[in-house]
């Protein structure tokens, strides 16, 4: 539960169950999970792999449904919502940065960061300036016109989080986001998530393997084995 | 709209390949079947064009000629067919549709050649007509096909004794050398008959003996026409034959008689009554025939008249055995490249969808809806068959532009001269239209399948999909 003087939650899960049937055997992806992810915050799930952080990220993403329990997120039951009203849910609330960074191929950075824009309605007008903004905002500017192919990894990444960023939605989900770039680009990008996350006040659900990464939080969820074992408030609203 | 178009485009250029030689395969079932389409064209509207030059569009018949007439032409003649032609030509809805209103006679008998040391005969189908008016009709040529003639001056009005015959009949009558037909050699000398003429042809002889005055001073070889009268009395006339006309079909080549509406009237009415078996309309467009057929019979009711209409078509039971033997044609190389088509999109947009299986799942999890994804893939298939129809159509327009000034000629079936070949790609637009829509519905439709795979795809796994 929310307590008084705490930042709303952005995401409610009650007692959600993810099961898999993977062949013949059944895997138990999550396990009864309760929890609340406060708004505003740069929030890190953190666990091994097979844990069921990208379980959870895709629960609270909209994009995969729980086997019981009920999956809450800027205060919509999702499980009232048929597909088409998921899809438009997902377009305007939830923005996706992926590990392998997805862009689409045949567009440009430009196009890229600009889909999102088309895909609520937004003007041309006003579409052209956020897109132009928000590319300035991850230092893109330049390579506006580039083809994704034509982008290193760390830039592919930036081209993702200016397309998560850019319809300023209420909630972020980064699986893994550094886990294809070296070291130094890891860095660079998750400076800047930290970065936009505190200019655009959007919350970050951001899921990692890597424990060397828990100082970047405002909060952490621990999974292991589909369960929470741990949520802990780094640092205060 | 325009992002779908966009993201559909570019993957299409980006496999190039693949899309290319889908988009060939659309488009050699696009070439095939237009080229086809103009071949057909061509044999229907020249088929079309030379049964109306010869037969109209419409014929008024006395009722009943069109089943049972055939064997008793002279029985079933349409009283004071001139009136009814008044009637007829006069009407303010049929005069602006009609282009030619003729009288014709059917008939049959024996035409017989006794000159000189001849002695054959041969049963004749032969048409009474008025030459000038044939002429009109045989300049008809609505679709622009070339085949028109120039008037034929071995017949005229002014001289009801003169005719043709068919090349084979011309044979038969031993014609050939004062009629100067080439290909036609003399009978073999065994087959010769030395013998006086039997009863039947003496008969004749004699009969035509006795006609023989009235009708000499014709120009060319003469042969004599014997037939029954509608009182069934023998009748003979003879018939100067001005050249030979060949036939396209032997047995009516070997009987054919073409002579002067008058001389015909003559042969089966005698001192009777002139009537006609038919009146001919020939119309200025095909597209009139419904209209003037129901004109016709409208006016016929409401003047209580016994007559009956026919058109072309069903005059010439060969015109629509054609017409269905090459749309049955058609309909199969139709089936068989829309089966290729269906399989070449479907196989390409298959491999697209495995492909950016990943992709699909990133659309979907930024909001794209299924409905969106599924109409970029069919987007894609559509502007694949696009692309391929219309270099298909280009092409078949190019190569039948070709094949026309090339000059190539051919025989078609029931001709008996060469004409040039014509693919009429172009002569019928809206089914060449049908043809390029289809196919580009077809491409579509193939990659309905798997867009609505592509659509269906769990947004989890696949972006799980590598």
């Amino acid at each position: 539960m929310t307590q008084p003087g705490a930042p709303a939650s952005v995401v409610r899960l009650k007692h959600v169950a993810k099961t898999y049937q993977a062949g013949a055997i059944e895997v138990r992806a999550l396990k009864d999970i309760t929890l609340e992810i406060p708004s505003d915050r740069f929030s890190m799930v953190i666990g091994a792999s097979g844990s069921g952080k990208t379980t959870l990220l895709n629960l609270v993403g909209c994009i995969d449904t729980p086997s019981a329990g009920t999956v809450e997120v800027c205060r919509q039951n999702i499980a009232a919502l048929d597909d088409d009203a998921v899809a438009d849910f997902r377009a305007r609330n939830i923005g996706f940065i992926f590990q392998s960074f997805s862009l689409i191929p045949v567009l440009s950075a430009y196009e890229n960061v600009e889909l999102p824009l088309l895909l609520v309605g937004m003007p041309a007008a006003e579409r052209r300036w956020r897109t132009l903004a928000m590319l300035e905002a991850v230092g893109l500017a330049e390579q506006a016109r580039q083809q994704p192919n034509e982008l290193s990894g760390g830039q592919k990444q930036r081209v993702a989080i200016a397309r998560a960023l850019v319809k300023q939605p209420q909630l972020v989900l980064a699986d893994e986001p550094t886990a294809n770039l070296d070291s130094a680009t890891g860095a660079a990008i998750i400076s800047l998530m930290r970065r936009v996350q505190a200019d655009s006040h959007t919350t970050f659900i951001f899921a990692t393997h890597d424990p060397q990464l828990i100082s970047h939080a405002d909060e952490i969820f621990a999974i292991r084995d589909g369960e929470l074992i741990e949520h802990r408030t780094v640092a205060a609203p | 709209m325009s992002i779908l178009f966009k993201i559909a485009w570019r993957n299409i250029v980006r496999n190039r390949r693949r899309s290319l030689m889908t988009a060939s395969a659309v488009g050699a079932g696009a070439l095939a079947m237009l080229l086809f389409l103009g071949y057909t064209t061509y044999i229907f509207l020249g088929m079309e064009t030379g049964n109306v030059q010869r037969l109209g569009h419409l014929r008024v018949f006395r009722a009943g000629y069109f089943l049972y007439g055939a064997g008793n032409p002279t029985a079933y003649g349409i009283d004071s067919y001139r009136e009814v032609m008044t009637l007829i030509g006069a009407d303010p809805v049929l005069r602006p549709m009609i282009s030619v209103l003729t009288p014709t006679q059917s008939l049959m008998g024996i035409a017989a050649n006794y000159s000189g040391d001849n002695s054959a005969s041969r049963t004749f189908l032969g048409e009474g007509l008025i030459p000038s008016d044939r002429n009109r009709m045989r300049r008809w040529d609505q679709y622009g096909t070339g085949n028109v003639f120039p008037a034929d001056l071995r017949m005229s009005d002014a001289d009801p004794g003169r005719g043709l015959i068919g090349a084979g009949l011309a044979r038969i009558l031993n014609l050939c050398a004062p009629l100067h037909l080439a290909d036609c050699p003399p009978p073999p000398a065994s087959a010769r008959s030395d013998e006086p003429r039997g009863p039947v042809n003496a008969d004749i002889a004699e009969l035509a003996g006795r006609d023989a005055a009235a009708s000499r001073g014709a120009h060319g070889p003469e042969i004599d026409l014997l037939a029954a009268t509608v009182g069934g009395a023998p009748n003979v006339v003879s018939l100067a034959v001005a050249g030979a006309q060949p036939q396209g079909v032997k047995e009516l080549d070997d009987a054919y008689v073409l002579m002067h509406l008058a001389l015909a009237q003559q042969l089966v009415y005698g001192r009777e009554e002139h009537k006609v078996t038919a009146i001919v309309l020939q119309l200025r467009a095909s597209g009139y025939m419904s209209a003037a057929r129901a004109r016709l019979a409208a006016l016929f009711r409401e003047h209580h008249l016994d007559l009956e209409v026919r058109d072309f078509a069903e005059l010439t039971p060969f015109y629509g055995q054609v017409i269905r033997l090459f749309s049955s044609i058609f309909l199969f190389i139709a089936l068989v490249m829309g089966m290729i088509v269906l399989f070449a999109v479907v196989n390409t947009m298959t491999m697209n969808v495995m492909e950016r299986t990943n992709e699909i799942g990133t659309s979907r999890a930024m909001g794209v809806r299924r409905g969106q994804i599924r109409a970029q893939f069919l987007l894609e298939g559509a502007l694949i068959g696009a692309m391929g129809t219309a270099v298909g159509a280009v092409l078949a327009i190019v190569i039948a532009a070709t094949v026309n000034r090339s000059g190539v000629t051919w025989i078609p079936p029931g001709n008996s001269t060469a004409i040039p070949l014509h693919l009429n790609v172009l002569g019928r637009p809206l089914l060449a239209l049908g043809v390029c829509v289809g196919l580009v519905l077809v491409a579509t439709l193939a990659a309905l399948l798997p867009a609505n795979r592509a659509a269906r795809l769990s947004v989890v796994d696949a972006l799980r999909h590598v």
